[in-house]
């Protein structure tokens, strides 16, 4: 009824053909099957973005697809967004600025600002909270994240990055 | 939190799609864009035993205009309707709708003939299809037909889609210059699902409303117009008397159930603040 089925897909640069039972989802056929475990499978139902990757240049949730679903596709995960640096300026200031605290929703914020500033280069603090409008937190009240994106799109952008502690709430 | 186990099939043809349902018979479920059926399927509130995977099939992707007529495919996914050009100019409404349907990962995953055909009475898109008048193309074993938007939301998550038929394409009767259109919603938070949401489309042709058709979502089991407060706006100039007598017809339009979170009293009047909003804001820029 249900017997695995092979699939081709790009993950993080790299060609890979798997078998996959079908109800397997993309979140779980990268946890589970590849190991790799940056992409966090919070409430499986698309509620809380901490599963999300990049699927051929948008994010997306990777719990709301199953692999077979994914065949042919480009998927980057946090991980291949981190080794090739495309994200190492967010995971900075990420950290300097103190948005984050456990950790579990970091991987699928850092996905959403990867996607909203591969999109708009300089969003205001409305556009970014509304690309993170699918992503909880459960411990830093969001308003450090929010600082955080528009810093890197500052700094990006090539100003000087004024004080945070300025910004408007 | 994990589907049962089911078989998958991708078709490349909706006559593949049509045939693969039949083989599979009433166990089977078609998936397009997986936004609202991967979480069913996740709480087992469905078991399909086969997937039948409409995603690569060509017939159903495109935006394109003939004459007209705007013609999207079943699985114009939503961040194409906020974004492409030929819909903000031929389907203004909808591209104001579309930044109030769910968060930026599901618009850009979720189809619109995905929302279309499982008729949430909350969802933005099946309710903007009867303020923009549209028509359903369905394919089924029987052959393809056009069904108007007033005749093809029936019941709660009931459509003019009979099982094993297929909704390929959306048409849209193109917007002329003189039309003006409005949308929002009330919600409690960004993406989620609205508390009321009301879409407007009239024409104003020498400061007169004619042609006015008014939608809403979440006020009832299925999108509703409100046809007592068109009938209060047609023939008249859109002025503070003919917006009062408009949100005053809702009361006969719109009849919302009490839930544990809004009282009907509260969404009727919820119903009339976004419509007297709405026609204030096509009155103010006309
Ligand atoms: C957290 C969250 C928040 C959301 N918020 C909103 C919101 O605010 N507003 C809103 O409108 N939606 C919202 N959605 C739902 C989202 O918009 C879905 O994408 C959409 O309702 C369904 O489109 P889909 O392509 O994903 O369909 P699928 O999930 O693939 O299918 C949905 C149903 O339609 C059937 N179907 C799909 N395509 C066809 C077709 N071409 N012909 C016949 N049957 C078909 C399927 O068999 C299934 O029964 C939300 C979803 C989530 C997870
Ligand atoms: S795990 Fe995918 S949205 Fe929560
Ligand atoms: S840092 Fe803990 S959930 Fe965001």
């Amino acid at each position: 009824m249900s017997a695995h089925l092979p699939i081709t897909l790009s993950v993080n640069g790299e060609e890979l053909t798997r078998r996959v039972e079908p109800r397997e989802t993309l979140a779980d056929f990268l946890r589970r099957d590849l190991g790799l475990t940056g992409t966090h499978a919070g409430c499986e139902m698309g509620a809380c973005g901490a599963c999300l990757v990049m699927l051929d240049g948008l994010p997306v949730h990777a719990c709301l697809i199953f692999a077979v679903q994914a065949a042919g596709a480009t998927i980057q995960t946090v991980e291949g967004l981190t080794e090739s640096a495309a994200i190492a300026d967010l995971q900075s200031v990420f950290h300097t600025r103190n948005a984050l605290q456990c950790g579990f929703c970091t991987p699928g914020m850092l996905v959403a600002a990867h996607g909203l500033l591969s999109r708009c280069a300089m969003p205001s603090r409305e556009e970014i909270r509304d690309a993170l409008s699918g992503n909880y937190c459960r411990c830093t009240g969001y308003e450090a994240i929010v600082d955080a994106i528009e810093t890197v799109a500052r700094r990006r952008a090539g100003e000087a990055a004024s004080s945070m502690a300025e910004e408007p709430a | 939190m994990k589907a049962r186990a089911f078989s998958y099939v991708c078709p490349a043809t909706v006559a593949e799609a049509l045939d693969a349902f039949a083989a599979a018979g009433s166990e089977a479920s078609f998936i397009a864009g997986g936004q609202s059926l991967v979480p069913a399927l996740a709480l087992r509130l469905q078991a399909p035993e086969c997937l039948v995977d409409i995603g690569r099939i060509a017939e159903l992707r495109g935006i394109s205009q003939d004459g007209e007529w705007l013609r999207l495919g079943a699985l114009t996914r939503h961040v194409e309707v906020h974004d492409h050009p030929l819909i903000a100019a031929c389907a203004p409404l909808l591209a104001l709708a579309a930044p109030f349907v769910a968060h930026p990962a599901i618009r850009n995953r979720g189809t619109l003939g995905g929302s279309i055909a499982l008729a949430d009475p909350a969802s933005e898109f099946p309710a903007m299809m009867l303020a923009v008048a549209a028509e359903m193309e369905i394919a089924g074993p029987a052959g393809r037909r056009r069904v108007p938007a007033t005749d093809f939301f029936q019941d709660l998550y009931q459509t003019a889609i009979e099982p094993g038929e297929l909704l390929v394409a959306i048409h849209i009767p193109v917007a002329r210059p003189g039309h003006r259109c409005a949308f929002d919603e009330f919600a409690r938070r960004r993406g989620d699902y609205a508390i009321v949401g009301c879409g407007v489309m009239l024409a104003l042709p020498a400061d007169v409303v004619n042609e006015a058709r008014i939608a809403f979502l979440s006020v009832g089991s299925t999108p509703l117009r409100a046809r007592a407060a068109e009938a209060a706006l047609n023939g008249r100039p859109l002025d503070a008397a003919a917006i009062r007598d408009a949100q005053a017809a809702l009361a006969s339009d719109l009849d919302p159930a009490d839930d544990e979170q809004v009282p009907a009293a509260m969404r009727l009047h919820l119903a009339r603040v976004l419509l007297g909003r709405l026609l204030g804001k096509i009155a103010a820029a006309a």
